[in-house]
């Protein structure tokens, strides 16, 4: 009876603990996503020979779909970018072509920065592709941070393993280190400048470092954004790329 | 004597007719095999020249480690200035500009959606200056299956393997999907102008032919280019002075520690082709060797057989006084008529046979699936002037040596029992 009392407390703990765990990427995953949102953006790649700067608007509604529009310089403006659940597609007005970017296409980079349409492209929540671990708590940025290890339970993942500093307070990703199954690093990403943006708290600023690549990494960031606005359901079709 | 000997030899066939044969079989094999080897070798080589290495080869020392990636991003800046230098500098070569990148090319259907798309290597070269010598170098114009050589911006040559697989007529239009030096998407649309066939597996599975103009265009890289080829003016490859030109350059930038210097690279020092060039060098010298060593043991055993026959004669000649140093002579005198006459045979055969191969050719592209070799899909032989006398190096030696071999036999006749061995 004893052991039996004792088998039962046990497991209530585990499940505690285990929704605990899981509410943190659960929460990550309400604060960074929205029904819908309109954020305008600057993009400076920092390449391995120069730096550019491109300048974009994205419409996204949810994590199922989103359009894109560059706006500079001369050489991107104009060009245009539609997801659509699993489907991607680039519109160019020099040659004025929409062409679905399938296959190994899709792990090119994005404007030639650090990260790739793949990484646009995987929609799925956290919570739907990992199963997670605290590992403990840090200090990043002078912030408290949850630091949790995350691992696949997809075959279909870019990046087979993840660590992740939370804000312990804002449950908003501090730092992001992105891992293949062989255990080598790929990409880093570090997030700053976090406001709180009707009600969420929004990182403004995204550094993205492809480690594979020699260059300095890509920095967004966010001039504006607006969450859960009125976007036209035109603007998530293939006609509007040639608008 | 020689007459005597040689009349000797064309009344007793029997111990010249088998060492003529075997003779003209070795220097056969020797000289086809010789031209059969310069001819896949050769044309191996030359080819790769034409198309990849040049004879010498200018790239930023970044882009040299990963050549074979064609990292574009890597590419030489400045690129007329670098050019102007090396013609001044060095007026006995001519300079290209080439661009080289992997792309693929997306053809529209009536409503813009895509119809095909394949992976191709593009190949941008100088098409529209009319001194330009890029499209004899690439054999553009012979290897044209239907249409013409672009003549103006936004026109493209493809391979017709790749026309036929895709369905591809002249006058369609496509995107080419690549990546700008800055790593961006790059994508312009073309005509298709004209296809090709080079004849070389690796290059018709997918190709596209630009004017480098196009391809700068095209890939965001005003004034750079992948790789400048300098080719020497004869068309003949100098590895000696190549390798004079490059120490010239390369010291000029020894100093700098910029990864983006530019660097010069002969043939052989471009990856895989100084093994290829030293064995095609070394080839020649081992098949000689060859077949000298296999000869000259059949005629060494050839010669045995014959000097047991002639052990009668050798007898007499001895009795009636005649010097054991001068027999030997004369045998050696034997082999080196035989070896001529076999050699001439030999290279006689050997020549027509190499002349039919080098006019027929022999079709591998069977055996070359998936290969990325840059050797053609019909191998022939070529007939240099080294095949007219390649032949007499195993076939004179080898016969000498055989004929010297079994006559080491007459130095241990003993005189004294000769009258004796007569009686038998």
């Amino acid at each position: 009876m004893r052991k039996i009392i004792l088998l039962l407390f046990a497991t209530l703990i585990m499940n505690f603990g285990f929704r605990q765990n899981n509410s943190i990427m659960e929460k990550v995953d309400k604060n960074m996503s929205s029904k819908n949102r309109i954020i305008e953006a600057t993009m400076t790649i920092n390449g391995k020979r120069n730096s550019r700067t491109i300048t974009c608007k994205a419409w996204s509604e949810g994590t199922k779909k989103s359009f894109t529009e560059y706006l500079s310089p001369a050489s991107e403006k104009g060009t245009k970018m539609l997801k659509l659940e699993k489907q991607l597609w680039i519109y160019s007005p020099s040659t004025d072509r929409t062409i679905e970017i399938s296959g190994n296409m899709v792990r090119q980079s994005v404007m030639g920065s650090d990260m790739s349409y793949e990484d646009m492209m995987d929609d799925r929540k956290m919570t739907e592709l990992y199963t997670e671990k605290m590992l403990g708590k840090e200090i990043v940025d002078g912030r408290n941070t949850i630091v949790v290890q995350l691992t696949a339970k997809v075959e279909d993942i870019a990046y087979f393993s993840q660590k992740m500093w939370v804000d312990e307070e804002r449950f908003v990703p501090l730092k992001q280190e992105l891992y293949a199954k062989s255990g080598q690093l790929l990409k880093r990403l570090e997030y700053k400048d976090v406001r709180n943006v009707q009600g969420r708290w929004f990182p403004y600023i995204f550094m993205y470092k492809d480690v594979l690549k020699d260059g300095k990494g890509t920095e967004f960031k966010m001039t504006n954004i607006l969450f859960d606005q009125t976007i036209p359901t035109f603007m998530f079709t293939k006609a509007a790329l040639k608008q | 004597m020689i007459k005597f000997l040689f009349k000797g030899l064309l009344h007793d066939k029997s111990r010249s007719l088998l060492p003529v044969i075997v003779v003209s079989i070795g220097v056969f094999l020797t000289v086809v095999l010789y031209c059969w080897l310069n001819g896949i070798m050769g044309e191996g080589i030359v080819m790769s020249a034409n198309f990849t290495t040049g004879h010498v080869k200018v790239m930023t020392r970044a882009y040299a480690k990963d050549a074979s990636q064609m990292p574009n991003d890597l590419a030489i800046l400045d690129v007329t200035k670098l050019s102007l230098e090396l013609k001044t500098n060095y007026p006995e070569m001519d300079w290209v500009k080439r661009i080289r990148f992997g792309a693929l090319i997306d053809f529209p259907d009536s409503n813009g959606e895509t119809r095909a798309q394949g992976p191709v290597t593009g190949w941008s070269v100088d098409l529209y200056s009319p001194a330009s010598k890029e499209k004899n170098r690439l054999n553009i114009e012979q290897s044209i299956v239907s249409g013409k050589i672009p003549t103006k911006p936004g026109e493209a040559l493809i391979t017709n393997d790749f026309a036929v697989k895709f369905k591809i007529n002249i006058g369609d239009k496509f995107t080419l999907l690549g990546t700008t030096m800055d790593g961006s998407m790059a994508l312009k649309n073309f005509i298709v102008s004209g296809t090709v066939s080079f004849g070389v597996l690796a290059l018709d599975r997918g190709a596209i032919i630009i004017d480098i103009s196009d391809a700068q265009s095209a890939l965001s890289m005003n004034d750079a280019a992948s790789e400048i080829l300098g080719f020497f003016a004869d068309g003949q490859i100098n590895h000696d002075k190549a390798s004079n030109i490059v120490k010239n350059f390369n010291a000029k930038y020894a100093i700098s520690k910029d990864e983006y210097a530019p660097q010069m690279l002969t043939l052989k020092e471009q990856e895989g082709m100084a093994e290829l060039v030293g064995y095609v060098d070394a080839m020649g010298s081992i098949m000689v060797f060859i077949f000298v060593l296999a000869m000259s043991v059949v005629l060494w055993n050839a010669g045995l057989i014959g000097s047991l026959r002639r052990y009668n004669e050798f007898g007499v000649r001895l009795a009636l006084g005649e010097n054991k140093s001068h027999i030997y002579l004369t045998l050696i005198y034997e082999g080196i008529l035989i070896g001529l006459v076999g050699s001439f045979v030999g290279t006689v055969l050997g020549l027509t046979a190499s002349f039919i191969m080098q006019n027929v050719g022999l079709n591998i592209g069977g055996m070359m699936q998936g290969s990325t070799l840059m050797m053609p899909k019909v191998v022939r032989a070529i007939v240099t002037p080294t095949a007219y006398y390649i032949g007499l190096i195993p076939g004179l030696f080898a016969m000498v040596l055989g004929s010297a071999l079994a006559g080491i036999g007459i130095y241990k006749r003993n005189t004294a029992q000769l009258f004796k061995e007569l009686e038998v």
